[in-house]
Parts: structure tokens; sequence; C-alpha cells
């Protein structure tokens, strides 16, 4: 971490320049600061993943199975059959070039086998040599290779230095989506037990104990009991979460990135004061599960099978409580799997109900089939239908902008509901601009399970974009919170922001919304969710609303 | 780099050079390159072609996985952006057609500008613009070309040709003589934008460090077609009516070749037939593979109607079961709701079986650890 | 499979674009132009031209006899053979081939050319001296 280089030498050696050599003759170097460390062998084992062993990406010997070459030949083939997306986007690209630019990782490194059309001639250069009779015809000449260690490497760095937020396929004539490339890649590399630690362990992790931090179910508990103690200091109430509760209403799920590590656990707090109020005033009965402790699937970095197995918990947990419907946390990737996987992989979801806010009356029927509904879809029929009361001048003190996350982007299409969630319970909401948000929205740097530490070199590269769009803002109208829906956007945007953009701050929706939830019998909030002082807060956001109006 | 372009344009040279000399050295080679070859192009493209869309059709489409670029529907007093986040299968329509009609993703490009720690984006329109000209001014083209291959001609053909020979354009010196028969403008239009196709290929950095022979020599071949189309139509002049009863004789099954057909027009025909059957083999493709890009062509509603996987197979999970099992006494202590409270009997059965396939000659330390629970009790 | 309908439509259309030309024709070729001579043209016997070089040529002719003309007031062309005419659509031209529709008119139709001689020049006027 050491030698990182500081956000001016980052800057300064950005260099657009393809090198003069052919890309092909560019052998990948596997550096500290952008690789990632390989996986556990224990965690492969709980898996059942071939090949554990102890190995590193910065060896020479990677200790591959003899037979490698046939293995990736054959999952290729077999993929190609299984998805019509891999077997056409193999064919069709034209290499325009107009997803050159779009990829943060491009723009933040200025290696130019970050151009998502590159990142995919790295497998389609194997295809065409394996699968294509002209390609293997005309060799090099035309893009074609036949796979080899070199290859393999290449492979493993960049389908590791791509965070799957499909931003390229918006752009592409034809919607090649190198997010599908890059998980095709990464399950032909699984096969070779070739992976790295910060998915597979968290993956082992989410099978065994139920999330991906291997919080044991006593521990959940109690982390969630300290939250009920934080929010009882804070507002005179304590919450009372129920867990494992068969015949609640709802099943919660949300990512345990939230339950863990500052700032996500505010949300986590928001979501009990939520609860609480909601059962109070309503009786709303919502139950926690330990078993699915996990809204998070980083099986979807693995593959589509492991994001399968990881995924199934949730319908077996609702069928086991018997509740009526889902309703899934604030996470980036988790929408992915449940909007576009959950109901195919693990569907049909028959023994739910139609999802129905008990509340309002409101029927979800965008969630019909899957019975799966975002929270802050949830939320924000509450407060349209006004069904919470919201005070929200304990946000007054914030400057808030938006990031748009990319997997509820561009996977799913979720862009107003967080911004109606912000503006009623915020007053000051800037967006970033147009290029940089909604279904154009850059990715934080760090997803499809590069939140790693040993990388921090290529998350701030590729958070560049994302952190130069918040300094706009934060320098046009002294942005200072830049909330989220994705518990990854939590722990790793704090990062970032101090990297690029000091000033800011990061928060989940749902911890704004808990700042202004007025909960029953509530004593007088002095404080936010944060435990500091709102008198204090909104003095210095005072201070430097005067300081920006003199510079005017 | 170079040699990825330069080979394309030798390729397309020989191409030229057989076919020219061909005609003009060979006797009988027009036979040849006037219906053999286009002949067995025809069937290489039209065969390889729905091989390949047949190839794309066996592969499984296992989940919806539309790229969704704007809003979904949810709450009904959101507004869901339709097209872009379509829903049903008439917004899918819809937007497929403005991709494959308008190109409405590539007009969305933008150029990243990096300037004083500053990245902007700007419109980037010209790639937009080249690609709908080129596209446009290829289809016109081979529409026009129709007067070629039927008679009587019908309207729409004449129709477009009119429009295309709109603007009337003479030059007329000494030297060079342009403007009869009238100029289409969509030949020149075709030139132009492969012309740009090509230098941006070469110009544009990032572009050239990804281009490949594959990627020149479409362009090369459809500079040569356009280019001796234009000579021929302009400058050589050959007898229309010569090309057009040989192309009749194709389409009609009842090839002949008339006597006064320039060798420049087999050279046409030459580089048409390569571009025909070298089609299905070729990026060129993404004519056909548009239609099957499952990001595009799904509806998004996946959370509303389930999509079926055709080779969805059950996986081997951990199950609450299990789970329970790994935790059950620290989750009884938490306070946690169990399944199946453990029985005292059983727990201790449980932990007897532990030692399992006892050695041989059991150590008395062994024995009395055996033996423990039962004390307990 | 369910997609497999929309395959099939699909290569339908293509099959039905592609061998457009040849369901069109139903097999049936139009015959290709013969052109009849006026009894003053096969007397003549040569025109300004060679016939060869008049099929291909013959609207560059045109084309730089009417600029001559009308910009340079020079009516007199001289082939190569040396022999002079005069530089006129309606009093050279037409005067052997006075019949439009079966000299001039079949080959344009049968290849769609629409010259725009005739917007002016209407069908074989004698120019008033």
């Amino acid at each position: 971490m050491s030698d990182l280089p500081t956000a001016e030498e980052m800057l300064s050696g950005l260099k657009y320049r393809p090198p003069s050599t052919d890309w092909m003759d560019v052998p990948a170097e596997i550096r500290k600061g952008i690789a990632c460390y390989a996986g556990n062998p224990k965690s492969l084992e709980v898996l059942g993943f071939p090949n554990p062993r102890t190995w590193s990406c910065f060896d020479d010997d990677w200790q591959l199975p003899e037979n490698w070459q046939e293995i990736i030949h054959e999952g290729f083939k077999e993929r190609l059959e299984k998805f019509r997306s891999f077997k056409v986007f193999m064919d069709i690209c034209v290499r325009c070039g107009a997803c050159a630019d779009k990829c943060h990782y491009f723009i933040g490194t200025g290696d130019p086998k970050n151009m998502p059309v590159l990142r995919a001639e790295l497998l389609r250069s194997v295809y065409r040599n394996d699968f294509t009779r002209v390609g293997k015809l005309l060799g090099k000449i035309n893009g074609a290779r036949p796979m080899n260690y070199e290859v393999l490497k290449e492979w493993w760095s960049y389908l590791f230095q791509c965070s799957e937020c499909r931003r390229c396929s918006l752009y592409c004539p034809y919607g090649i989506d190198t997010a599908e490339i890059t998980i095709m890649g990464r399950e032909l590399l699984n096969l070779l037990g070739l992976n790295i630690d910060w998915i597979i362990t968290p993956v082992a992790n989410c099978y065994r104990t139920g999330n991906h931090l291997g919080i044991q179910p006593h521990a959940f508990k109690d982390m969630l009991d300290f939250f009920c103690d934080d929010i009882e200091e804070i507002t005179g109430i304590r919450p009372d979460p129920q867990f494992n509760k068969k015949g609640a209403d709802i099943l919660f799920v949300t990512p345990s990135g939230d339950v863990f590590a500052d700032p996500g656990t505010f949300t986590a707090m928001g979501y009990l004061m939520l609860f609480h109020f909601l059962q109070e005033k309503y009786g709303l009965d919502v139950t926690w599960s330990t078993y699915a402790s996990e809204g998070g699937n980083f099986g979807l970095f693995t593959s589509h099978e492991t994001m399968k197995r990881l995924n199934a918990k949730m319908y077996a947990e609702a069928r086991r409580l018997g509740v009526k419907w889902i309703l899934g946390g604030e996470c980036g990737h988790m929408w992915r799997v449940i909007h576009q996987y959950m109901d195919t992989m693990n569907g049909p979801a028959d023994f739910l109900q139609m999802p129905v806010n008990p509340i309002t009356g409101t029927a979800f029927k965008n969630a019909a089939s899957t019975k799966m509904v975002h929270i802050t879809e949830f939320t924000a029929d509450l407060i349209k239908h006004g069904k919470l009361d919201l005070d929200p001048s304990r946000n007054d003190h914030l400057k808030v902008t938006f990031h748009d996350s990319c997997n509820p982007a561009r996977g799913m299409g979720l862009f107003d509901e967080p911004r109606y969630v912000i503006k009623q319970t915020c007053k000051h909401f800037y967006d970033m601009p147009a290029n940089a948000i909604r279904e154009q929205t850059f990715c934080c740097g760090s997803g499809s399970g590069l939140n790693a530490g040993e990388d921090m070199e290529l998350r701030m590269a590729g958070g560049l974009p994302r952190a130069n769009a918040v300094k706009h803002v934060h320098d046009k109208h002294g942005v200072n919170m830049l909330a989220c829906v994705c518990a990854i956007d939590r722990a790793v945007l704090p990062d970032l922001m101090s990297y690029w953009v000091p000033d800011v701050d990061v928060t989940g929706v749902h911890e704004l919304v808990g700042n202004a939830l007025n909960l029953p019998g509530q004593s007088d909030r002095t404080m936010n969710l944060r435990s500091e002082e709102l008198a204090d807060l909104q003095g210095t956001a005072e201070d430097t609303e005067d300081e920006t109006d003199e510079e005017k | 780099m170079n040699k990825r372009y330069l080979l394309s344009l030798i390729a397309v040279i020989v191409l030229f050079l057989i076919s020219y000399l061909g005609v003009e050295a060979v006797p009988g080679s027009k036979w040849l390159f006037g219906i053999v070859i286009p002949y067995a192009a025809l069937i290489v493209f039209v065969a390889g072609f729905i091989r390949r869309l047949l190839t794309w059709s066996r592969s499984a489409v296992p989940f919806a996985i539309p790229t969704t670029g704007g809003q979904q529907k949810t709450l009904s007093w959101i507004k869901p952006n339709a097209i872009d986040n379509p829903s049903s299968k008439g917004a899918v329509f819809v937007r497929m057609l403005l991709e494959i009609v308008t190109f409405r993703s590539l007009f969305r490009n933008s150029r990243m500008k990096l300037r004083e720690g500053k990245i902007s984006y700007q419109l980037e329109i010209f790639l937009w613009v080249g690609a709908l000209a080129f596209h446009y001014a290829f289809f016109t083209v081979l529409f026009r070309h129709l007067r070629f291959f039927t008679d009587p001609i019908p309207l729409p053909v004449r129709l477009v040709e009119d429009l295309d020979s709109f603007f009337r354009m003479e030059i007329l010196q000494d030297f060079i003589q342009i403007g009869v028969p009238g100029v289409y403008l969509s030949g020149l239009v075709l030139l132009a934008a492969v012309t740009y196709l090509f230098l941006r290929r070469i110009f544009i950095r990032n572009v050239n460090y990804i281009s490949l022979a594959s990627d020149y020599f479409p362009l090369f071949l459809i500079f040569g077609i356009a280019f001796t189309g234009i000579m021929m139509r302009y400058v050589l002049k050959i007898d229309v009516t010569a090309a057009k009863q040989l192309a009749m004789g194709l389409v009609t099954f009842r090839p002949n070749i008339p006597q006064n057909v320039s060798s420049i027009f087999f050279v046409h025909l030459f580089f048409v037939s390569i571009l025909l059957a070298y089609f299905p083999f070729s990026k060129l493709m993404h004519l056909g593979g548009i239609f099957f890009s499952p990001t595009r062509n799904m509806r998004a509603d996946t959370r509303a109607v389930r999509h079926v996987n055709p080779w969805n197979y059950p996986v081997k999970v951990h199950t609450y079961e299990e789970y329970e099992d790994d935790f059950r006494d620290k989750m009884i202590e938490a306070g946690l709701p169990v399944d199946k409270m453990p029985e005292p009997q059983e727990a201790a059965a449980e932990e007897e079986e532990e030692p399992a396939a006892p050695p041989q000659e059991p150590p008395a330390d062994a024995a009395d650890a055996a033996a423990e629970p039962e004390e307990k009790e | 499979m369910k997609k497999s309908k929309g395959v099939i439509i699909g290569i339908i259309i293509f099959l039905a674009v592609v061998t457009f030309p040849f369901l069109y024709n139903r097999g049936k070729a139009a015959p290709v132009p013969e052109l009849v001579l006026t009894e003053t043209a096969k007397a003549a016997q040569q025109c300004v031209r060679s016939k060869d070089y008049m099929q291909r040529e013959h609207m560059k002719i045109l084309d730089l006899w009417r600029h001559t003309v009308v910009r340079s007031g020079e009516r007199v062309y001289v082939n190569p053979q040396g022999k002079e005419f005069n530089m006129s659509l309606s009093n050279t031209c037409l005067d052997c081939h006075s019949n439009k529709a079966e000299f001039c008119d079949r080959c344009h139709d049968y290849a769609s050319v629409r010259p725009y001689c005739w917007d002016c020049h209407i069908d074989n006027p004698k120019e008033s001296k």
C-alpha cells in the first residue's frame, strides 16, 4: 500500500498511448498494486472446486493440471453452446472502438488491454484459433492465436481488471457485454483453480456460514444488537429485530458488509429503525435470517453454478420460514442476481405470494414472479403514501449526490426510486453530470470482487472517473456526501474519496432515511446515526456554505 | 500494425489482378468470372449465412440479461423508460428497430478527454454519422442495382434512382467529363464513408491498435467495389445493356456472356462475389448477429415474468439443516430459534460416534473419553 | 425452444430478400432490346462515331455538343475520320433516329435510364431555321 502513487502522480502518469508493438506481443505484466492474491486452497476445498493448492500469481509456475489446455478448450466449447450471448459476442464484434474509452479501468490506467474490445479479443483470439476455420487459417494476422501459458496469464490479469459493470455494453452498437465475456472467462479460469482470494474465500464463507464475512449466527445477532444499542442511545428507542422467525410477513436479506463495517453499519441501523417504525405503527412483521444472511453473491464473479449455489439460500429460507415475500437491501451485484438470475435459477417461487405492501396496499407487479422487492422501491412507496414520519432537517448539513451502482443501473434500471427517497429525506441534492450517472454511471472501481486491499492502485485508478464526477459537484455545489445503494460502494468509496476528493463522505440511502425518520416515543434527537452532534455538523455546514458563497 | 492493412490491401490488389488479367488473358475465363464464380459465391453466402444463424440459434439463452438503459417499470408513479428498459414485446421491437435503423447505441458515443486533472466527455458523433452514411449508402447502392436484375423494373427502384440522382452534378472539362449519366449520390457517399472508416483505423491510435487484417480487408474490398462501379458508370463507360443482359441471365438461370462486356465489369463482379463468399465467415455477420444479441432483444421484465433456462440443473447447496447442524449450539445459546432441538441422548450418541473405527487396541485414555459422557449422564 | 420461431421467420425473410431477383423474374429474362434502324439511318451506314463507341459514349457526345453549342456557339463537329456534322440533337441525331420509341427508349427502358434530353427536345421535331 505504501507503493500506492499519490493522486497527482497517478494523474500525471496517465497516457492513452498504446505501445507500438502488436498487442499480442505485449505480455501481461502481473504486478503488485494491480493484481489480487490467489485463492486460498481451503476455500476451494469447501466448495469442491478443482485444483486446490497454494499458489501465487507472481510465480512463474501456477501449478496447473497437465491437460489444462484441453480443459479450457472443452470448457470454452461447452459455454459456446450453453450461452448464446457468448457465442454471438465472439462472432460479431467489428472493433469499431466505441467502447474503448467507456471503461473506467481504461480511463484510469490507460492500459490498452483495458479497452473492453481488447479484453474481449483476449478470448476471441483463442476462439478464432480453436473454433473457426478461417481464423486458424489466417492465424495471427487475423487475430487468432493458440492458448498458451502467456495467454492464460493475460486472461487472468485482465479478467480481474474488469468489474462486470456493463458500461461498454450500453454503447456497443450490438450490445456486446464485456461483463458476459468476463463471467465466461472467469468460469474457465476456475476450471483450472485460478481465482482470487478476495472472491473465492467470501464465496466459501457464504456457502458455509451464510454470508461472505463468515459471521456465524450468534455473532450476526450480536452485531445487530450492537446497532440496537447505538440506536437506543441516539433515539431513546430500542428496536427489537427478529431472526429466523417462522410465519413472519417478510424476509429481509441484505449484504453482510453492512453489518460489519462503517459506513455500511449506519445503513443497517437505518433498516432496523425503519422496520421498528413499521412494526410499531403498522404491525409489519419483518424477519432477518442468519442462514440467508448475505444478499451479495460473489458467485456471480465465479461461475453461474456457484452463483446458483449461493443464491439458493434466499428461496430456501423464505420457504422454510413461510414468509409472504422477500425484501432486499441496498446492494449492487446482489440485485443483478435477483433481477436477472434468481427466478430462472432457483425459481419458480410459487410458494411465495405476489409482493404487496400491506401498509399502502401497493402491489409490486414488477416483482410478480421473483417475489423480491428492492428496499428503495418499498421505502419510496411508503413515503409517497405518507406512511413515514420524516424530519429531513436532521440531514440539512448534507449536500448529497447519488452514485448509481452499475448493476442496479444497467442490469435493472433502478434510478428514480433511490433519488426519490433521497430527495424526501434530504434538502440538498445535486446530481452529477449526465455522463456519469444513471445508465451511464461509472463503477466505483472495485466491483466484481476486486475490492481487495492488495490491488489498491487498480481500485483508485478504476474509480477515477467516478471520483472526478464527484469532485465536479463538490467544487460546484459543495457536495459533501456521496449516497449509494450498494454495500461494496460503501466499503470502497470512502477510500476512493479520501484519495481523490477528501472532503466527501459516503452514505447508504437508508442511513439518510434512518436519520430523518421519527420513531414513536423517541427522545430529543441531537445526534445522527454516526453519533455525531447535529449542532456541530450544522455549524460546519454553514461555514462551508459561506465559503462557497464567497467564492462566487 | 502496418502489416495488417498492407496485407489486406495486397490481397485486394491480387484479387483485382486475378480477375482483370484472367479476363484479358485467358480465353473463356469470362464464363468463370461472369457465371461460375458469382453463382458459387451466392450459394456460399446464402448457405453460410443461414448456417451461422442456425448455429447461433442452437446456443441456448439461459438467462434474460438485457442491458437496461433507463428507468425500470416499477411503481405506478415513476415513469419508466419504455424503450431502453423494455418490459413488453412491442417495446423490445421498438428498441431493436431503432438500434438497427438508427444505430441508437452508437449515437450515445462520447469521447473522453483528460485535461488538467478533469475528465470531460464530449459528444462524438463522427463514428455514428460515418457508420450511418456507410450503411445507408451501401443499402441504396444495393437497392439501385435491382435495375440490373429485374424486368420490368419495380417502381420503388426507379424512385430511389431518381432520388439518388436528385443533385445534378456535371463536370465538363477537356480532360474530364463527369455528369452524364446522372451522378448517384450514394456511390460517392459510400466511397467517402469507406475512406473515413479506413482513415480512422489508421489515425485514431486506439482504433489502430485493435484493428485486425479482417477489419481492413472488407473496407478495401468495398472500396474496390464502389470504385470500379463509379469508374464503369462515369469514366470508362461500359455497355450497360450488356451488363444487364449478363445479370438477367444469372437471375433467370439462363446464364450467358454478352460480347460487349468490358474487363472492369468482371473485376467489379468478382469483388462482389468475394465479398459475398467472405461475408458469412467474417465480422460482417453483425448484420445477422444484432438480431441475436441478448442484451438488446430481451424483455427487461425479468422479475415479473420468469425466464426459463433450458439446461437448468440441480446444484449442490448448503442446506439449512446442514447449517443448523454446524451451529446449533451457538444458535441456541444466542437465543436464535432452531428447527431441531438436540436431545441429550442424541447428542451423546453423536459424540460417541466421533472416534469411528477405533484402533485395534484402544488406549486407556480413549476408552476413558468414550466413557465420559456416560458419566455425565 | 421458443426462440426458434423467430429464427425461422428471420431465415425466411433473409431468403426472400436474397432471392428476390430470382423470384421476381420467374425465370423469364426480358429480351435484350433490339434496335430498329430507320431507312435513313441504314442509308447513312455510319453514325458520327463507330457503333461500339456510340453505344457506350453517346451521352458524352451529346453533353459535349450541347456545351459547345450553347457556350461557344460553335456548331460543327469533326469526327476522327474528318467528317463534319452539325452539332444538333434534333437535326442530326434525330434526323436519322426519328424512331425514339424503337431506338432510344428500348435501351433506356431496359436499363432504367431516364435522360433529360426529352425534357426540352420533344419527340422528333424539326428545328426551324
